[in-house]
């Protein structure tokens, strides 16, 4: 018997590994792996809620993740390009040693 | 009326064991699970035989093109070659380097094996024979196709070799640059048909009598060379391409790793024809016939017949270098499709919106027939402009003049 | 999702069918009471967070991906279990078939001694933050009275829906996202162009 509490639960705790991932990586593609898993936990939610909330137009749910993915890759696409642009003129691509803009 | 026996139509017996299933154990679930494993069995079935036939099929077809017998040795007119095949590839030497990834080695020959075979699941046998009547059935074998390209790019990777490495790149590149056109051209009948069902477009072909090949001859064309590209096949196998990157990605694969890999070639090949049986060709509807022969036989037939159409193009056509095959797809085959698809929307308003009648699908097929005739000859034209600038090499007779020898005089006896 | 196709119109012959549809003419959809659905949410939510913790442990960056990539299927798989099979396949095609692929790219186009997963050396703050965050979602999630309803089948057609949807009342963001893509598209070309070097 799935509900809608089981869906945010799987949801809300991928949420928080690709937090983690995000925050703790040293390599940028590391970082990217980590935001791509959060709008994976994003649309999950959302499909839970096309599925089971009163509404009415439900396919909503789904149509908002569509243009999550969409997004979603455009933007993967532009970060990999800067992360290899990044690693050419700097040589290394540890977001530890990428901070120019020091305080 | 049936030409064969009614079970052949019918398969009663499943029927009943099912409704017997369900009598004595009364739960709908086991029912469901044990024909879906009986399903499974009969598509593995053929796949099974379907890749041993393929061997034979392709050695000797290759062979009697090339003006020389296929492999005559092993049985009648070879028929147990491909036997004698999987014997060898069974007991040859299972090597892995000791440098390569563990268990990733041993992955890519299972992980490129499941598309292919998922591929099988969604082709209509028969009027009421799928097996998973998916509503979005076109999209998924887009899906499996690229999650293959993902599988050879773990062999490549796995083997810590150089060449493989570069191999499995390049035919990355090429499968997904191939992958644009090829979900482009399967839009078209998804537009005509207004379902992703493939069962529904079979219907649809059925309904209107009409093959949707005659309709739409350029998607034909581009799914056809995309999936080729796809595949692996020639003209566009730099993937296995013995003379130049050793074996590509599965350099480091032997025994039944290699045969694996080689058996999935075989297997695709047989779903690529079956989706151009299906989505252009029919499906299992031959213009009536299917009430005297069973669909499924009719459908075998058809796939058949388009794997023996890729099995010449092997033979016929040489080998492209990769970055004419990139050329070619991204200029060529791109453009083509997007003309395509907005042809083909527009076509299909304008029969839906005005409500025309079914005459107008003659008029689609014969402006679509010559607008594909015109816009293949403008791209040939386009791209191949540059070479003919090129300077040509000087032919001996008739361009250059041979300084003439003296004439022979009489032969001196001597 | 496996709506059957009913009785076929022409001739009075059954074919016959490898595999039974259940209760598939009634319109059924994927309903969230079979044991089955069940069991496979259930499996694929342990695979799909199992591969994720999996990402932030292993060592080398290419597992790490192909670790990413099965919990991308795994999500598919979940998406399947919610009634949407259009999306399912569509998270299939982009994520575990373009987006992986352009992200095993770019590593092997970055050296080989960069290409070490580890973590900061702050990481224990990291992971109580991410996990207060995670709990506070949870708490929130199962604290709200949602206004659900248990349709059984809910979506007899998603693509037809999505594609209605996507030209009547989203119309104005569908364009906006195609936009979107071609300077996506042309920003990564510029970006990793040669010639780039020298600015």
């Amino acid at each position: 018997m799935i509900s809608l509490e089981h869906v945010l639960v799987v949801g809300a705790l991928l949420f928080s590994i690709g937090l983690y991932i995000a925050l703790s990586r040293r390599n940028a593609v590391g970082v990217l792996m980590g935001v791509e898993l959060m709008l994976n936990s994003v649309n999950l939610n959302l499909i839970g809620f096309a599925r089971f909330i009163d509404s009415p137009r439900p396919i909503d749910g789904q149509v908002f993740t569509v243009f999550i993915i969409t997004v979603a890759a455009a933007e993967a696409a532009v970060a990999l390009a800067l992360a290899v642009s990044v690693y050419r003129i700097r040589q290394t691509i540890d977001v530890d040693r990428l901070n120019i803009l020091r305080w | 009326m049936t030409f064969l026996l009614d079970a052949w139509y019918n398969f009663d017996p499943f029927d009943e064991l099912y409704e017997w299933l369900q009598d004595t154990a009364g739960s709908t679930e086991l029912v469901y699970v044990v024909s879906a494993v009986l399903g499974a069995t009969a598509i593995l079935t053929f796949v099974g035989l379907g890749a041993l036939a393929n061997v034979w099929l392709e050695r000797r077809i290759i062979g009697r093109i090339q003006v020389r017998r296929g492999p005559n040795r092993v049985g009648l007119w070879g028929l147990l070659q491909p036997v004698a095949d999987a014997i060898k590839l069974i007991q040859k030497e299972v090597l892995q380097p000791r440098a390569s990834d563990g268990a990733l080695f041993n992955l890519p020959p299972i992980l490129v094996f499941i598309p292919a075979m998922l591929t099988f699941a969604v082709f209509a046998w028969a009027p009421d024979l799928v097996y998973a009547d998916l509503n979005v059935g076109v999209l998924y074998l887009l899906a499996l196709s690229s999650v293959t390209s993902l599988a050879i790019f773990i062999a490549g990777w796995s083997s810590n070799n150089k060449y493989a490495l570069l191999g499995a790149m390049r035919v990355i590149a090429m499968a997904i640059s191939y992958e644009i056109p090829m979900v482009l051209a399967l839009l078209a009948p998804v537009i005509v048909a207004g379902t992703m069902n493939i069962p529904g477009i079979v219907d649809w072909q059925r309904q209107y009598d009409v093959w949707l090949a005659f309709l739409l001859p350029l998607p034909v064309f581009i799914y056809a060379i995309s999936a080729t590209a796809e595949l692996n096949r020639t003209p566009a196998d730099i993937a296995e391409a013995e003379s130049e990157i050793i074996a590509g990605f599965h350099t480091e694969y032997s025994g039944m790793k290699f045969g694996l890999f080689y058996a999935v070639e075989l297997i695709n090949s047989l779903a690529v024809s079956g989706i151009i049986a299906s989505l252009f060709f029919g499906g299992y509807s031959l213009y009536g016939l299917d009430e005297y022969i069973p669909p499924w036989i009719i459908f075998i037939g058809k796939i058949y017949f388009f794997y023996f159409g890729l099995i010449w193009l092997r033979g016929t056509w040489p080998r492209l270098r990769v970055d004419q095959l990139m050329a070619f797809s991204w200029k060529m085959l791109i453009p083509l499709a997007l003309i395509n698809v907005v042809l083909v929307a527009t076509e299909v308003l304008l029969w839906r919106e005005l409500e025309l009648g079914d005459w107008f699908l003659a008029v689609i097929a014969a402006v679509n027939i010559v607008l594909a005739f015109l816009l293949l000859n403008l791209f040939f034209r386009i791209l191949t402009s540059s070479y003919y600038r090129l300077p040509r090499r000087v032919r001996l007779v008739g361009e250059v003049s041979v300084p003439s020898l003296p004439a022979p005089g009489p032969v001196a006896p001597s | 999702m496996q709506n059957g196709k009913g009785a076929p119109e022409h001739g009075a012959q059954q074919h016959a069918r490898l595999s039974v549809c259940l209760r598939c003419g009634e319109g059924r959809g994927v309903v969230v009471d079979d044991t089955a659905v069940v069991v496979a949410f259930y499996v694929l939510a342990v695979l799909t967070l199992g591969s994720a913790l999996m990402v932030s442990l292993v060592r080398d960056l290419i597992h790490a991906v192909l670790f990413l990539i099965l919990s991308f299927v795994g999500v598919a798989g979940l998406y399947i279990t919610l009634s949407a099979d259009f999306v399912a396949v569509v998270q299939v095609l982009i994520y575990a078939g373009a987006i992986s692929v352009l992200m095993l790219f770019a590593i092997l186009l970055t050296p080989r001694s960069a290409r070490d997963n580890s973590a900061v050396s702050y990481r224990a703050p990291i992971s109580i933050v991410a996990g207060l965050v995670g709990a506070v979602i949870i708490f929130v999630g199962l604290k709200t009275d949602w206004a659900t309803v248990s349709e059984e089948d809910r979506f007899p057609q998603t693509a037809a829906e999505i594609g209605k949807a996507l030209l009547d009342p989203y119309v104005l963001p569908f364009e906006v996202a195609s936009v979107l893509l071609v300077i996506a598209m042309v920003g990564a070309i510029i970006l990793v162009r040669p010639g780039s070097e020298e600015r």
